[in-house]
């Protein structure tokens, strides 16, 4: 293990030996949650914990959600209706997975922003920025599957235009999305399948999650500085760290507490805020809501995928040089998914060889200029597909691409970043003063 | 390594070979049924013909049935829409972001006239007055609306895609104009889907 170097599981008592040669997990369990964790680690990193406790909260209220509805397109309306009104707490219940979501979401976009700043993403922390996003993949499937669920208008009309995206595929597309829903639209068979895939992934996120989780505790947590723990000795590792329990444990519960005052004024008193009327009307084919929205937490890429037209002259280009197999529709669903990509691709797209954007003077606000972005890109997502939304729309799309394909990979060339800490304990006494007298001042 | 010591051709590279092709075949056996279940199922399938009266529908309104669970508009069109139509086609054909017909009825390269968009009239009818195509955006699948958007024909509200009276894409996101499905008269007032 090339681990930061720490106190190590001893078995004591003949019952912890009997167990321990048999099967460590004592151990394991402890170097888990004794691993030593940057002690200047700020406020923007307890979205971790607070994403854990989210995917339990989902899991759970789900599994008892899931006691009393019904996945049938006669039935489930009427079961979401029934959760409402006659389960025990049932209301309560649905309200806590239905806003539990949305918490989830905004977790885990100040999660990834978090490290697009910090720059959490770089060498040697690829692999859990990739697992990261892949459990973000899997949420945003899991989240619009289980938004299907209910059955009302917008579950039916934001699965017909979701999976219309699959049919935009040149040649194999329709084969495809008829394969998806199990007929010719969304109906039943897509209800059934949708129900049994939004019970299984949450369990494959959580699989990821123990991935994610053993990537970053190989490489050790990136902290505010970019600077790494330094890993010469023990003693040298213990003046950059603190172990994470019941440092970081305590300060996160903490944190996970004072989210939670808000989550439940909004589960109690505004449990509808974010949804849509439309969904608590059934599901009719014949008829579209005036204006499909989906949840808040998709907007930002909805607002991309509808941003090129046919009259963008990048579209027109696509087509002309692949001859019309790329078309303005399969365009957008590029331009979607390849959102996503350009933040996967982060750490090769990035060439700054300083990670933490507190010291890259020019960095910082290209990335302020990206979260401007991303809100712009949100509120437009839930704007008609008229004018002047969609220039706005193009041009934020242009600089969330332009961000990530252009301004990275020049800004780390031509950028004079500040001087860094040497060590992460002169960057925290430079704070928070020296924690000891007898401290060796770092060299 | 021994694998260096064989020779080429054995017994045991045979074995080796034959073993490891009847796993990947059976692996493949294996999971091709779960994924074919996840196609159409033959009640699914089944429901594919159906047929409709329409000796309700009025000029000037437009009937919508579902068909093969989706919506299926027809249109009777009153004779100032059958002049506007033909209009719309003079103005646009040879400049349509779809050029093709897009009529199951007909070749698969019929370009996109009026005359090739309407169904054959019953009778006693001005040609062009009843047009028969699937209710579905060509862009992401939602439902337009009739008697909307810039052309007079249809709106679809997801992403504003406007088709003219002729249901040919005009202007917005959507790629194809709206398809006409199999469709024919069994007799002057029913018509038959599929």
């Amino acid at each position: 293990m090339s681990g930061i170097p720490h106190d190590h599981y001893e078995p004591k008592s003949n019952g912890e030996k009997w167990l321990n040669s048999r099967l460590p997990i004592v151990g394991l369990l402890y170097d888990t949650l004794m691993i030593p964790t940057p002690k200047n680690l700020n406020w923007w990193w307890i979205w971790g914990i607070v994403l854990a406790f989210c995917l339990a909260l989902q899991i759970v209220t789900g599994i008892v959600l899931v006691m009393h509805y019904t996945p049938h397109v006669d039935l489930a309306f009427a079961s979401i209706e029934h959760i409402m009104r006659n389960v025990n707490g049932g209301y309560m219940l649905r309200y806590i997975h239905m806003n539990g979501a949305s918490l989830f979401f905004v977790a885990v976009y100040i999660h990834i922003f978090r490290g697009l700043f910090y720059g959490s993403y770089k060498a040697p922390r690829e692999i859990t920025w990739i697992i990261g996003m892949l459990i973000y993949l899997m949420m945003m499937g899991t989240a619009f599957m289980g938004y299907v669920l209910p059955w009302g208008q917008m579950s039916f009309w934001g699965a017909t235009v979701i999976t219309g995206l699959f049919g935009a595929i040149p040649f194999v597309g329709e084969a495809i999305q008829t394969w998806l829903l199990g007929g010719p639209a969304v109906d039943n068979a897509t209800l059934n399948r949708f129900f049994s895939l939004h019970y299984l992934l949450p369990f494959v996120i959580a699989a990821l999650v123990i991935v994610h989780i053993w990537a970053f505790h190989t490489t050790g947590n990136n902290n505010p500085t970019g600077v790494e723990v330094r890993r010469g000795s023990k003693a040298e590792a213990e003046k950059d760290t603190l172990p994470f329990w019941p440092y970081f444990v305590i300060k996160d519960l903490f944190a996970l507490a004072v989210i939670l005052v808000v989550f439940w004024a909004i589960v109690g008193y505004m449990p509808n805020y974010l949804g849509h009327p439309d969904n608590y009307i059934e599901a009719n084919p014949l008829v579209t809501p005036a204006h499909i929205v989906p949840e808040w937490y998709f907007l930002p890429f909805y607002a991309i995928l509808r941003a090129f037209t046919g009259e963008v002259w990048v579209v027109q280009f696509a087509s002309f040089i692949t001859g019309g197999i790329v078309d303005a529709k399969f365009f957008g669903v590029i331009a979607m998914f390849g959102a996503i990509l350009a933040m996967a691709l982060a750490p090769w797209l990035d060439t700054s060889s300083v990670r933490s954007g507190k010291y890259r003077p020019m960095f910082k606000w290209w990335f302020y200029l990206l979260i401007i972005d991303f809100f712009a890109l949100m509120w437009l997502g839930a704007m008609p597909a008229e004018e002047p939304y969609a220039t706005f729309s193009l041009i934020a799309s242009a600089y969330w691409f332009a961000y990530f394909f252009v301004i990275l990979p020049i800004l780390g060339v031509i950028e004079k970043p500040l001087a860094q800490p040497e060590t992460i304990e002169e960057d925290f006494n430079a704070h928070y003063g020296k924690a000891d007298a007898d401290a060796t001042p770092a060299e | 390594m021994s694998h260096a010591e064989d020779h080429e051709g054995t017994r045991r590279d045979f074995l080796y070979y034959v073993a490891g092709g009847a796993g990947v075949v059976a692996t493949g056996a294996a999971v091709w049924p779960l994924i074919n279940q996840m196609n159409p199922s033959a009640d699914v399938q089944a429901l594919s013909s159906i047929r409709t009266d329409v000796s309700g529908v009025e000029p000037g309104t437009q009937l919508t049935v579902k068909w093969l669970g989706k919506p299926v508009f027809i249109r009777h069109r009153t004779g100032a829409e059958i002049a506007d139509a033909q209009q719309q086609d003079e103005e646009a054909v040879g400049n349509l972001p779809d050029p093709l017909a897009r009529n199951f009825n007909l070749n698969p390269d019929a370009p996109a006239t009026d005359a090739n968009r309407v169904m054959p009239s019953p009778e006693g009818e001005a040609a062009g007055a009843w047009i028969v195509q699937m209710g579905v955006c060509t862009h992401l699948g939602c439902v337009p609306l009739g008697d909307a958007g810039d052309f007079g024909g249809w709106f679809c509200p997801c992403h504003g895609s406007h088709y003219d009276l002729a249901g040919r894409i005009r202007k917005g996101p959507a790629p194809e104009n709206l398809p006409v499905p199999p469709v024919e008269w069994v007799d002057a007032t029913t018509i038959k889907l599929g």
